[in-house]
């Protein structure tokens, strides 16, 4: 076990280049409520940790035009005290607010929670469902992807080396517009989901949908964006007839292990129920914007 | 003279002052605000990080242990193995103590120490655990007790003969002991009965779930002494314990118990206390060794599973006629289930004529088993306080009514031969049938509600204690027991009431091993009876010396001395000026009294749980909603504390009931070992938990105090599966309840119905 080395750049450039010159092991730090367990319990032994709470920029939330820049350094709690930002986003902020304890919070962002890579990461269905994009800089320059394309397998993301996410950024929302995220588990709190459902939806004014996105968390290597599940819903008044396929769409595109946090079967079964319960919150809250 | 235990001056029409308040714990202050010293807070110059290399196969010969490369790291002060702890034979009891602190001949279980070392940092000691190198010959491994009995299973150990089974003699096996006991004629029991149901039971083992993981400082001083400080329940026993593995004489070993964060049973036994004294022998320095979460998990005290098959008969009219029991408790890779316990206790509250209770210990390849609160009887008492509700159904009674109906009353002599004294079963299931939780209405499609009853002895023992008075006439107490369920205020409180004194002129310590003479564990709900009786009998002692005094001091018979509110005065009226406490200090010199004891007289405590809940039929989730404990205290010395186990008791149960279990990889590791997977319920899971203390007392005690940190979680798991049973209509047997599980019964059920 070498030595660590701790580094807390002031800009993104200097980040990008203490991570991409690194020879050992290297993480970034945002909150640490993974990185540190992980070190705690000896999962990682990394030899240099940059800490990227002390960039500016990162810590700031912009509205540009109805869409959201949400910074990577921006801790839940942050987030969650964002008054603009929960009434454009409930349901991402629904996915926030089951991430640990609010002590968790108070350090945790949502781009840990992304780049951790965890397929039960409880902001990441609802970062889908909506459509966010991320930013990224690196070695190279800054390039934009969509949230989805982060994850590649439990722990694994695209980045290369040297990059980091910098931001989410969220499109500008439509009128009627409504997300919501659920999760299943078998405690009310500080427990990892077995199943997570989020789900985003437009209506027209005489209540059809007209878009919709459904992702599924905890019920495959990583975070689920369910087609099919969407078309259950897109061209419908969302009722029961069409909630019913959505909750079939779903169970469908699961490919669930089965492993101790839940089975395999249980998993698929719920993760239709989860769908069905948060596009029906999806709605109610799109009826209501 | 007649001593405490005689004549403990009970008087139901006595005017307490203090005594059944609710004064805050004066250790309370410091632990919220982390000034307490817990296991892991003492440091001493000079002293070491102690890390444990544990095995991580299940079962395996350990061929050789190579700690060259370790020792040979710079910072590395001592390195401890096998080799380094006295050679005493397997199949005693020493030699299982021995084998589970330190793997000897085979490592038993995924996490099973090997070996130890001592370094000048945490770093280098985890760098030098990787140096060690042990050759392993893996052993097939059996994790579940009932697949340990077959025939054809892997053998723990050689030496092991299962007493108590007629020609098994001769045989290795994984069968500790049968244990039979038996009263009246089951048969003809039977025979009686209108209805009869029988049915199988299994509970999953669980840990206790402290929040403080083990932690110990151990100093071998140049003296020759062995200094330790740790978290423990048991510092007696443990410095026992120490002694004959150590091959130490006892008189060399002191143990200071430091604050505790939690135990539950838990630390009634040693674990890394031993490797830390063996690795500060060597090192010359002191040791600390703290263990994490993980090793908690995977090396210390789980609670025994159990596979229980129980047989109830009844009468139309609702009379129990017979019960039977058959139940295997695994125990790990060595003995120490307090199975006999279950087979005692679970039948014990009703009247019963007729009753058998047969209980095997089996061992397997999992981390040996410790006490938890009323060790062994809830996971036996779920199947029979389930298999009285199924009788309630089934003869149409109200299931209160049927426990009711047959409760044990004074002079009921029970299936392990003891007669009952005064006691309040019949008290507290009125209290429950009247309470407006139990008459209030539950409805909703998917809300069920169940109730459950339960029994635990209460225990008593060697105990001993001091109490001084000092110049300013203040009282401190110094207690044999550990404190983990906040006695200390209780001790003061009844020094307080006994004295006539202000609580704030009352403190307590815990005693070393130095101290006091010896005092049996922290367990059993013993302390706040026993060491209160000690307690009292000091004080008494004290006011009879100040009575003396003041006799003396006044040329009078003692006789013509009153004690009163911590002054004594003249019977008469008129004469000299009252003498304070302070005053008769000063007089006659510091006031020291102490009382050792084998203390009897304790009584029996029972309770009765009702709750209500909701079960979610697509996810086979379950919400608590209401849940309340009425239990009979004896008297409740602090009424917060009593309320607190009350609560607490009820709130581990849900934990056992719904979600806690040990889950096993086909590798015989064990997967969960964190809270994260280890499934606690965390504060939002449970409502706010009424207790009802029900106050009959126990006329052995000075107050009349019987004890209550067992019984609180005794009928916990039955009373969720008989409210589970009402919500959805179908029984689960089998914990824990979890989601999936449900799920699964919902969709039998339902497919069956249609
Ligand atoms: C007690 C507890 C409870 C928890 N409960 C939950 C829960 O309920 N649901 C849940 O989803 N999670 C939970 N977590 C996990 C964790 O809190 C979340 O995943 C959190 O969002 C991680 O954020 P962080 O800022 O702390 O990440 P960090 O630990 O700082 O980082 C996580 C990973 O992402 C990388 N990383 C971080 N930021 C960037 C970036 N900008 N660019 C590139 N890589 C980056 C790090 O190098 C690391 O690999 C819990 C954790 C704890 C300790």
């Amino acid at each position: 076990m070498g030595e660590l080395r701790y580094e807390a750049p002031d800009t993104i450039e200097a980040a990008v280049k203490l991570l991409a010159r690194a020879n050992g092991a290297a993480r970034v730090l945002a909150g640490g409520t993974d990185v540190i367990v992980q070190m705690e319990t000896d999962l990682i032994e990394p030899e240099l940790l940059v800490d990227i709470k002390k960039i500016p920029q990162l810590r700031e939330i912009t509205a540009e035009r109805g869409a959201y820049r949400v910074g990577a350094a921006v801790s839940c709690m942050e987030l969650i005290e964002h008054e603009g930002f929960c009434r454009a986003w409930p349901g991402v902020i629904d996915g926030v607010k089951l991430i640990g304890s609010i002590q968790v919070k108070g350090r945790a962002t949502m781009a840990g929670n992304l780049c951790n890579a965890s397929p039960a990461a409880d902001s990441v269905p609802a970062l889908i469902a909506a459509g966010a994009q991320v930013t990224i800089a690196g070695p190279n320059g800054v390039r934009q992807a969509p949230v989805e394309a982060i994850p590649v397998s439990p722990g694994k993301t695209s980045l290369a080396k040297g990059e980091i996410v910098t931001s989410f950024l969220f499109p500008a929302r439509p009128p009627r517009s409504g997300d919501a995220y659920l999760r299943f588990t078998p405690r009310t709190e500080m427990d990892i989901a077995v199943v997570g459902a989020g789900v985003n939806l437009t209506l027209d004014a005489g209540g059809t949908c007209t878009s919709a996105r459904v992702a599924l968390g905890a019920v495959a290597p990583t975070v689920l964006l369910v087609k099919e599940a969407a078309e259950a819903l897109i061209g419908t008044r969302v009722g029961e007839a069409a909630l019913d396929k959505l909750a079939k769409a779903a169970s469908a595109a699961c490919r669930p292990i089965d492993d101790k946090r839940g089975t395999k079967e249980y998993r698929i079964k719920v993760a239709g129920v989860l769908a069905g319960r948060a596009a029906r919150q999806a709605l109610e809250r799109a009826r209501q914007s | 003279m007649t001593n405490i235990l005689e004549e403990s001056g009970f008087d139901p029409n006595r005017k307490l002052r203090i005594v059944g308040t609710s004064p805050v714990k004066p250790d309370g202050r410091d632990k919220v605000t982390g000034r307490a010293k817990f296991g892991a807070d003492l440091a001493l110059p000079g002293m070491l990080v102690g890390k444990v290399l544990r095995s991580p196969h299940p079962h395996a010969i350990i061929k050789f242990i190579d700690t060259s490369r370790a020792q040979a790291l710079p910072g590395v002060m001592a390195v401890v193995t096998r080799d380094d702890f006295p050679e005493i034979p397997p199949g005693t009891g020493e030699g299982d103590l021995t084998r589970n602190v330190m793997a000897r001949e085979k490592a038993l279980y995924d996490g099973h120490a090997v070996a130890a070392v001592a370094a000048t940092s945490e770093s280098i000691a985890k760098q030098a655990l990787k140096l060690i190198r042990v050759d392993y010959e893996k052993l097939p491994h059996v994790i579940d007790a009932v697949e340990a009995m077959a025939p054809g299973a892997p053998i723990l150990h050689e030496h092991l003969r299962a007493e108590g089974i007629k020609g098994a003699e001769d045989k290795p096996t994984n069968v500790v002991e049968r244990q039979e006991f038996r009263m009246g004629d089951v048969e003809a029991g039977f025979r009686e009965a209108d209805v009869v149901i029988e049915r199988e039971f299994r509970t999953c083992p669980i840990h206790q779930g402290y929040i403080e993981p083990q932690a110990c400082v151990a100093n071998w001083t140049k003296a020759g002494r062995v200094e330790l400080w740790c978290c423990t329940q048991a510092h007696f026993g443990m410095r026992d314990n120490l002694a004959s593995i150590l091959d130490i004489p006892k008189e060399e070993i002191c143990i200071t118990g430091a604050e505790i964060g939690g135990a539950f049973g838990g630390k009634t036994i040693m674990y890394a206390e031993p490797l830390a004294i063996q690795l500060s022998r060597k090192a010359k320095r002191p040791v600390r060794i703290v263990l994490n979460r993980n090793e908690v998990f995977r090396a210390t005290g789980p609670v025994s599973g159990t596979h229980s098959r129980i047989k109830m008969g009844v009468t139309r009219s609702g009379r129990f006629t017979a019960a039977e029991a058959e139940m295997v408790y695994q125990c790990g890779a060595f003995t120490g289930s307090m199975y006999y316990n279950g087979a005692q206790t679970m039948f014990t509250r009703y009247d019963l004529k007729n009753a058998k209770a047969v209980a095997y210990e089996v061992v397997s390849n999992r981390p040996k088993v410790n006490a938890f609160r009323a060790p062994g009887v809830p996971p036996v008492v779920f199947g029979v306080e389930s298999v009285v509700d199924e009788l309630a159904k089934a003869i149409g009674m109200d299931p209160l009514e049927l426990r009711l109906k047959n409760a044990a009353t004074e002079g009921y002599t029970t299936i392990y031969g003891e007669t009952f004294g005064p006691i309040g079963f019949v008290e507290t299931l009125e209290a429950a049938m009247k309470h407006e939780h139990y008459r209030a209405p539950h409805s909703g499609p998917n809300c069920g509600r169940g109730v459950a009853a339960g029994f635990w002895w209460n225990r008593a023992g060697d105990t001993s204690g001091k109490l001084r008075i000092t110049a300013d006439g203040s009282v401190n107490l110094l207690l044999g027991t550990i404190d983990i369920g906040g006695s200390r205020v209780s001790m003061c409180m009844m020094a307080a009431e006994e004295l006539g004194i202000p609580l704030e002129r009352v403190s307590a310590v815990i005693a070393n091993t130095d101290q006091v003479s010896y005092n049996r564990l922290t367990a059993g709900s013993r302390v706040t009876f026993s060491s209160g009786i000690i307690v009292v009998d000091c004080a008494r002692q004290a006011i009879a010396e100040l009575r003396r005094r003041a006799a003396a001091a006044w040329n009078v018979s003692e006789q013509e001395v009153v004690y009163e509110d911590g002054t004594c005065r003249l019977a008469r009226a008129g004469g000299a000026a009252p003498l304070s406490m302070a005053e008769l200090v000063k007089r006659g010199g510091p006031i020291s009294c102490s009382s050792t004891l084998a203390v009897t007289g304790a009584g029996p405590g029972f309770g009765v749980h009702i709750v209500d809940l909701e079960v979610d039929r697509e996810t086979g989730g379950v919400k608590i909603l209401r849940y309340t404990v009425v239990e009979d205290a004896g008297k409740a010395i602090n009424r917060h504390q009593v309320e607190g186990q009350y609560q607490s008791g009820a709130a581990q149960g849900v934990g056992w009931a719904l979600n806690e279990e040990y889950i096993y990889g086909e590798d015989g590791r064990l997967q969960n070992p964190s809270f994260l997977d280890y499934r606690m319920p965390v504060a939002s899971d449970l409502p706010m938990i009424e207790a009802v203390i029900i106050e009959v007392p126990n006329p052995k005690h000075p107050y009349g105090l019987r004890g209550v940190g067992e019984v609180p979680v005794v009928p916990t798991l039955a009373a969720i599966a008989n409210a589970i049973t009402s919500a959805i209509g179908v029984r689960p047997y089998e914990l824990p309840m979890s989601p999936p599980r449900l799920l699964k019964l919902i969709e039998t059920a339902g497919t069956s119905k249609s």
